[in-house]
């Protein structure tokens, strides 16, 4: 019900008579009774899903402790205490234990989140700078252009994207701004054909042709007039790649082509402390366990948000 | 459809192409070459060997010819000796650990099938309750946690902590086989789950559904009889992506369960730079993909008449 409001334009810009000067008047009416947004609708409905908004309140939880690591974490990340070589959690002074040098687990983890909160969040920027423009064009322009764009996005989706992960890796090395880079080059294909279908769904709608009608050049077209229309499912969808992204991440340092030591990484420190699983268990496992918390916290906020900006994909 | 085929056959060709081209210039990107004099740690050979020995590998011709030279004897399987294992072809070694990766898929690939598809239904026909909360949970959990993460959580449930499995590795009997077969398989199983819910929700409310019930059909009949056909199209497309990408999701699980197949050579040849090996995986996934791609799409025509294959 609350989607049908939306629906409505708020401002009764479709009254013919309105002039641009009895605009300011109408549009103060129409504040009076109190508008709502999107947003505010969207907020509204995604408070109402419990898990998703458990979903966002971890998510915000993590982003911070990745933000204060530095003052949060008990000790640096690669400093050594060889008093206490592969101590069990509970041990004096490491809550969480230590590793076999030493160095502090749960510090490790705390900077860990770090790693993963970089890679998840800002892998999306690199794939909306990408993806969006591509799949707008193609959408917009139609025809010829799209057609080679889009024979281009088969060709990147008959790649297993992780091997085509790897092998950048491999060329590019270890780091976290070649992970960026790696997880950019595969991941904007998705977000390219999700935009394009948008933009042709939308070429001929009448608000479209209206703004083109009038004069509006090609690029105020795009930006003002088609993307905020698309924006919905764009940002749906860039949730969703959050997790893609942080597993990502995980799998490339576990395999040792990601993160470059010392600086911890989840996916890292599974891989790496895997082999003393039979002896000191928890070195493995406890990262382990916070991918999955995290994976799992982002998929239902995702679904939360999913749900929310577009109440009729809701699931019955 | 003997068109269709022929026209989606011929496409893979390009696709191939492009593919094998990235592979083959990412390759020559990545930095260590066997003969680099000037890299650290390089081999000290004198000019004069070194000349000899580009020659004899092919690496003092253009990169173009080397390039088709390449295309030429992956096209006759010839994809060169591994550098890791010396005295072995990679061929040789692939026709080995293929086999072992693909039995590990088709186990998991069953799991995700048996338990998904009819959860998915249960799901389906029980909306809301707790078959339906059950599902919708192994769904998210399969979906959102990587595999390697779960044959950890496998390994220190059932291993560590519980002794109810033997503390092996390997590929030989069943014990070594239910670990990396459900780590591998639950994240399929929860997206099949999700689909076939989601599309047997839609069916059951179709009007030919109301008119099998108001003949007084019994439940399990229509659902059975009815409902399936139609409900059963859209868990079908997916089946296939889904297969291809066990087989390359399947590199961690491999590794952590020590099992001889594809995945754990690929992580060992990654860290050890064996190029050939690489390429040859790499090339060897995308035409499985490719190739499963076609036949979903081919399937999908059979199953479903109505779709017209264009």
């Amino acid at each position: 019900m609350d989607a049908l409001d939306n629906t409505q334009p708020a401002d009764g810009t479709l009254n013919p008579e309105v002039t641009s000067s009895s605009q300011v008047s109408i549009l103060g009416g129409a504040a009076a009774r109190r508008h709502r947004t999107l947003w505010r609708d969207a907020f509204n409905r995604m408070i109402q899903n419990r898990l998703a908004l458990a979903g966002g309140v971890f998510v915000i939880l993590i982003a911070l402790i990745a933000i204060f690591a530095k003052w949060i974490a008990p000790y640096p990340y690669d400093k050594p205490d060889f008093a206490a070589i592969n101590a069990f959690p509970g041990a004096p002074g490491h809550l969480l234990g230590t590793d076999e040098v030493g160095r502090d687990f749960l510090s490790r983890l705390i900077f860990g989140a770090q790693v993963s909160m970089l890679v998840g969040l800002g892998a999306q920027i690199i794939v909306f700078v990408i993806g969006v423009p591509i799949g707008a064009i193609a959408g917009y322009a139609g025809g010829k252009v799209d057609t080679l764009l889009m024979r281009f996005v088969d060709v990147m989706y008959a790649f297993p994207q992780l091997l085509f992960v790897i092998l950048i890796m491999a060329w590019r090395g270890p780091g976290l701004t070649n992970i960026f880079v790696a997880i950019g080059i595969t991941g904007w294909v998705t977000l390219a054909r999700l935009t394009r279908a948008e933009f042709l769904s939308m070429r001929e709608r009448d608000y479209v042709l209206a703004a083109r009608a009038a004069g509006t050049p090609p690029w105020r077209l795009i930006t003002k007039h088609m993307l905020p229309n698309a924006l919905t499912p764009i940002i749906v969808a860039l949730t969703f790649g959050v997790p893609q992204a942080i597993f990502t991440e995980a799998s490339l340092s576990f395999i040792g082509v990601g993160i470059r030591p010392p600086r911890p990484s989840w996916g890292q420190m599974v891989g790496q402390y895997f082999a003393n699983i039979q002896s000191y268990w928890f070195m493995a496992a406890l990262p382990a366990i916070m991918i999955a918390v995290v994976m799992l916290t982002f998929t239902f906020f995702g679904d939360g948000l999913r749900d929310a900006l577009d109440p009729r994909m809701q699931r019955r | 459809m003997g068109q269709f085929i022929a026209r989606r056959l011929i496409w893979l060709i390009p696709t191939i192409l492009v593919m094998s081209l990235l592979t083959f210039a990412l390759m020559h990107l990545t930095p260590g070459s066997p003969l680099q004099p000037l890299a650290a740690n390089a081999n000290p050979l004198p000019p004069d060997a070194q000349k000899n020995l580009a020659h004899f590998w092919g690496l003092d011709k253009p990169l173009w010819q080397q390039y088709l030279i390449y295309v030429w004897k992956a096209l006759h399987l010839n994809f060169g000796t591994s550098y890791i294992y010396r005295t072995r072809q990679v061929t040789e070694i692939l026709r080995g650990a293929f086999p072992v990766s693909l039995e590990l898929g088709a186990m998991a690939m069953g799991i995700a099938i048996i338990i998904g598809v009819p959860l998915g239904i249960l799901a389906a026909v029980n909306q809301n309750g707790p078959i339906d909360y059950l599902a919708s949970f192994l769904a998210t959990l399969g979906v959102a946690v990587p595999n390697f993460v779960l044959s950890i959580f496998f390994i220190v449930i059932f291993v560590i902590g519980l002794h109810i499995l033997p503390d092996t590795g390997g590929w030989k009997g069943p014990q070594d086989w239910v670990m990396p077969a459900f780590a591998l398989g639950l994240g399929p199983l929860g997206i099949l789950a999700r689909y076939t819910r989601s599309s047997m929700v839609e069916v059951l409310r179709q009007d030919y559904i109301r008119t099998a019930q108001a003949k007084g059909l019994s439940e399990t009949r229509v659902v059975i009889r009815h409902a399936l056909k139609n409900g059963l199209i859209p868990p079908l497309t997916i089946v296939g992506p889904m297969f291809a990408a066990i087989g390359t999701g399947s590199f961690f699980v491999e590794s952590i369960f020590r099992i001889p197949g594809m995945g754990r050579y690929f992580v060992d040849s990654m860290t050890a730079r064996d190029y050939p090996m690489i390429m040859a995986v790499i090339l060897l996934y995308g035409v499985f993909l490719a190739f499963m791609n076609l036949a979903v799409d081919v399937l999908y025509g059979v199953v479903d008449p109505r779709i017209r294959l264009s």
